[in-house]
């Protein structure tokens, strides 16, 4: 794939023009690098969906199913009888446009039709088209219109353009929240079987061998084989892998993330999970099913979020655990803070959470029996049960990325910065509009971080590449530090295009690398083998 | 073009009280029928929105967090951005009706060159604020021709208002001043930036029309055409305490003009956008709190889905994970479980 | 109906604060008051309803002529003059402030600056 330099990329992007055609007269032109592959049929029927057979989004006739409007329209109607939240979204936009420049797939493309309030748009003119008596009467002055084919490659085009951030909710007056639109909509669309090729196989694997990349429990311990062997090689400490994996009547259940332990930079992340777990010879097992915290099924359906999941309650409850830990991830905290407890509670059979070291009882999470690594080892530090030498972090300069889901949808804002200053010296804040609630998506979330669709991810990451560019510039940052795996897998794509020099990390894997163990072994790396600034000095 | 049609529909709507007072006397109609219909229509149109809202579920609880969650008891939190119990929602919600607290937020994005620049943007705010409250104080305001005596309540409010004698006579009411500067900012913003003008469809400039057009007329009686206050009051007072009589003494057209534009305004309010002044109490993003992990949240249709069960998962990777010495759990059984799906060919359940 | 209590709640303060001029006249609506009229006299300076309406415009107007341009003669529609002046031509026929300009003033809530310089006739006898 390739891609017009940087400075070409974005040089037809105006903010502040518009076309001279309404918006309702302006024809879907799906463009290449935009949008992502539709998956062959026979993963759809395997996970029990519709599919429309062997087609792609730019033929010119889509093979819509016989009915499809009449299923379009009583699948809307069903969605504002079963949620408020989109029924309501669909009803008050005033359309004061404080959501427009808040997206970055519009600060990115300058297409009206990627501002927030234009892509509801999108449904709430077929809305009031089709089932208001308003809007059949004065059509387009009310912003009415009617459903047709062209409306469903609309839909699809851009609804699979909206990385479901809610970056557009916090500026709304009324909390319109696109991410919600952009749910019930691609639920729709899955339902005519229309499912895409990198939304649906990672759900296909995560139902049927438990994690999106399709790594199977034997090349699971492998690849988790292979990172404590590249530890034992830097610093000489020996961790058992027996313990971790299918090990029944432990405290903790660990839910780690599959891009943690398939591809770098996720790989040091998890590394850094286990280093820690070692380091407090924590009470913690993995089950070799339910090997994946994040849940595609979210960027498809809510049906399919909670099929994925389901597994992990029922492993909780076979390896017979207390309560359960994540991994550092986006989107997946974004279900397991706000869905699962609703989905699979009440949590009965667990127990509120209580770190065996500090003793802490996470009061915050009593219901539903879950907590973020990065509230337990934050929890650590305050109570300094970990010993630090943030120095080993020296040739680091870090900034942190808030991920849009656990900023919006979770605010565990203070946690990650509190373990980030007690693990490294150098840590600068990205500037203030670009951070927190006001982050930046990476552009690639909810099921875009595919290949085919590379343009408009590195459109859609511009500002928060922007944003690592000015301190990059500013003050030499070079590492990038972040909670979410989807990040570690798409913004090294992306800096790589807009910034080159800058590298991308979990948090843990900064936390293992300040990590002073007993009777380790000197060295002069860390634990990605980048040259340390100054060196370790073990007991040889 | 949709600026053109909703302006000639205004237009059409202004004559309609002028051919029909002015030129065919039906001061009945206009003065008694039409507010009353159109007032009742407001007031259940709203009820009707209301009960269509409450009748959908939420099905989660999906706050937009815009500060600190509360976890550990060491990190201060966001009461009124991640508010965790129902006293921090409600102050959040006071900021958010009253002041437009995620409207004050706005920012501005400008690209230069290949950079990003982001400034503040209070403008739409400041014009959304002098509007509303302008709006709501006039509204208030109005109460001194619908009761006798008038309490002393608004009286006072009436006196503060008015409080600029500098103008002549009578005392120029700020919120006139206010709501007029209001309104046009929101219209000239719609007309002049690109990008609201390109989202605006007809029924957004409509309602800035209609209100406009009520407070031009309104202001119009105050200061220039003259219209008598006592005979209006005669006919309002009649109407809230409903032995309406049309006085017998002549009111000037513009009065009927006025008073017609309201109750277009009341009767279109709950079909509209308009219904945002009560839509925003429901916003989901907005009226919970951020304790989903302490505190369950029930979906009504939540219903049991297939998954895969470990069993059935071993049996297919036993002999791998044997082999890399992963533990068999052999204590697993198959199990049957129930389940619903509202997708596919296999679609078990209609919510 | 999904949160029945709270939208109960709300509906009932929406209705209540739509209808709040009936709860504020509630068991205390008072009659509307008849401003008392010169008995003796058939016709104002002008018509009936151009009084109405216009009366506060009129006396703006003399109070500017009489005061900033020397003009003491206000000529009618119907062409008869009148010397202009409040206490002098107004209250002579509306000699009684509290009966007739107060009645209808209190009643529609107006403030009128007249008499922060002049002197209702019933206080200047009050006075003397």
């Amino acid at each position: 794939m390739s891609l017009p330099k940087p400075d070409e990329l974005i040089s037809d992007v105006k903010l502040h023009s518009t076309p001279a055609k309404d918006w309702m007269e302006i024809k879907p032109e799906l463009k290449k690098g935009y949008y992502l592959s539709i998956v062959e049929p026979k993963y759809l029927e395997e996970l029990d969906l519709n599919h429309m057979g062997k087609w792609q989004p730019y033929d010119e006739k889509w093979p819509l199913p016989d009915g499809w409007q009449e299923t379009v329209k009583e699948e809307l109607q069903r969605r504002m009888r079963m949620n408020r939240a989109f029924k309501l979204f669909m009803d008050i936009c005033v359309r004061c446009g404080a959501c427009a420049d808040k997206c970055h797939f519009f600060l990115g493309t300058g297409d009206p039709k990627n501002m927030p309030v234009l892509r509801a748009e999108l449904v709430r003119s077929v809305i009031k088209g089709e089932f208001s008596t308003f809007g059949k009467l004065f059509g387009r002055l009310a912003g009415a219109r009617k459903l047709d084919e062209d409306v469903i490659k609309e839909w699809f085009y851009y609804f699979y353009q909206c990385t479901e951030c809610r970056r557009c909710s916090v500026f709304c007056p009324y909390g319109i929240d696109t991410a919600e639109i952009t749910m019930m909509m691609r639920e729709i669309l899955l339902e005519l079987g229309i499912g895409t090729d990198w939304g649906i196989k990672p759900v296909h694997n995560s139902y049927y061998i438990g994690n999106h990349v399709g790594v199977p429990p034997q090349s699971f311990r492998e690849n988790l084989e292979f990172l404590v062997w590249e530890f034992e090689e830097i610093t000489g400490i020996k961790i058992d892998l027996d313990k971790y994996i299918n090990r029944k009547g432990a405290e903790i259940m660990f839910v780690p993330l599959s891009g943690d332990y398939f591809a770098e930079p996720g790989i040091y992340t998890m590394l850094g999970y286990l280093v820690l777990f070692h380091y407090l010879d924590l009470d913690v097992t993995m089950s070799p099913f339910a090997t994946e915290g994040g849940n595609f099924g979210f960027f498809n359906s809510l049906e399919m979020a909670k099929r994925l999941h389901s597994k992990i309650y029922d492993e909780a409850k076979r390896l017979k655990v207390k309560w359960l830990m994540g991994g550092e991830c986006g989107h997946k905290w974004r279900i397991w803070h706000q869905y699962h407890n609703t989905f699979f509670g009440p949590l009965d059979f667990l127990e509120v959470p209580k770190s065996p070291i500090t003793g802490t009882v996470f009061e915050h999470a009593k219901s539903n029996k879950i907590i973020h690594i990065v509230e337990f080892t934050a929890d650590l530090i305050a109570h300094g049960k970990l010993k630090l030498d943030p120095s080993r972090n020296d040739h680091l300069v870090v900034t942190f990325h808030d991920s849009c889901n656990t900023s919006r949808g979770m605010g565990i804002f203070e946690e990650p910065r509190f373990v980030l200053k007690h693990v490294c010296n150098n840590f600068v804040e990205m500037p203030e509009n670009t951070i927190r609630e006001k982050t930046f998506c990476c552009g690639s979330g909810s099921g875009l971080n595919a290949g085919e669709n590379m343009e408009i991810r590195m459109r859609g990451g511009l500002p928060r590449a922007n944003a690592v560019e000015y301190v990059h510039k500013e003050y030499g940052v070079n590492h990038l530090a972040c909670i979410c795996a989807i990040d570690r897998a798409a913004l090294p794509t992306l800096l790589q295009y807009w910034v080159p020099g800058v590298e991308v990390g979990g948090l843990h894997e900064l936390v293992a690398n300040a990590l002073v163990f007993e009777g380790e072994r000197s060295r002069d790396v860390d634990l990605r083998r980048r040259p340390l600034k100054t060196p370790v000095k073990g007991v040889d | 073009m949709n600026v053109g049609w909703s302006f000639l529909i205004f237009l059409v709507l202004l004559l309609i009280p002028w051919v029909g007072v002015g030129v065919l006397g039906l001061q009945g109609l206009f003065a008694i029928v039409i507010p009353y219909v159109c007032f009742l229509v407001f007031v259940i149109g709203l009820i009707y929105r209301i009960l269509n809202w409450a009748k959908s579920p939420q099905p989660f609880k999906i706050p937009t967090t815009c500060g600190q969650q509360k976890s550990l008891p060491w990190i201060k939190y966001s009461r009124l951005e991640s508010p965790f119990n129902t006293f921090e929602v409600v102050l959040r919600m006071v900021l958010e009706v009253l002041f437009f607290r995620s409207l004050f937020r706005n920012l501005r994005a400008d690209l230069q060159g290949k950079k990003l620049i982001y400034g503040s943007a209070k403008w739409l705010w400041l014009g959304a604020i002098l509007f509303h409250w302008s709006f709501l104080i006039i509204l208030i305001r109005h109460l001194r021709l619908f009761t006798n005596p008038v309490p002393s309540v608004i009286q006072f409010l009436d006196y503060m208002d008015s409080f600029i004698h500098s103008f002549g006579v009578p005392p120029v009411y700020i919120t006139d001043i206010l709501i007029i500067a209001g309104l046009s900012f929101l219209l000239l913003r719609r007309l002049v930036d690109a990008k609201v003008s390109y989202i605006s469809h007809g029924s957004d400039y409509f309602p800035l029309f209609l209100i406009l057009g009520i407070v031009i007329t309104g202001v119009l009686m105050r200061y220039n055409l003259k219209v008598d206050v006592y005979a209006i009051k005669q006919l309002t007072l009649g109407l809230a305490t409903f032995k309406p009589v049309v006085p017998e003494v002549k009111i000037g057209t513009i009065f009927y003009v006025h008073l017609f534009l309201v109750s277009v305004l009341a009767a279109y309010f709950p079909f509209s956008k308009l219904a945002h002044m009560i839509g925003v109490f429901f916003s989901p993003t907005r009226n919970m709190p951020n304790n989903n992990r302490a505190d369950m949240h029930v979906n009504p249709w939540n219903y049991p889905v297939k998954h895969l069960t470990y069993a059935e998962w071993q049996e297919r990777f036993r002999e791998p994970m044997e082999n890399a010495g992963i533990p068999i759990d052999e204590e697993a059984e198959k199990e049957e479980h129930e389940w619903y799906t509202i997708y596919g060919p296999n679609k078990n359940l209609n919510l | 109906m999904y949160n029945a209590g709270k939208v109960i709640v709300f509906i009932v303060v929406l209705i209540v604060f739509f209808t709040i001029p009936m709860w504020l006249n509630f068991g205390r609506v008072e009659a509307i008051p008849q401003p008392e009229l010169p008995k003796d006299k058939a016709k104002c300076i002008e018509s009936k309803e151009y009084m109405r309406a216009y009366h506060m415009k009129l006396l703006d107007d003399w109070r500017k002529q009489a005061i900033r341009e020397n003009k003491h003669v206000y000529v009618a529609k119907d062409g008869e003059k009148y010397f202009i002046n409040l206490q002098k031509t107004c209250m002579k026929c509306h000699n009684n402030k509290e009966k007739f300009c107060d009645s209808c003033h209190n009643f529609v809530v107006t403030h009128p600056d007249c008499w922060s310089c002049h002197i209702a006739p019933e206080v200047a006898e009050k006075w003397q």
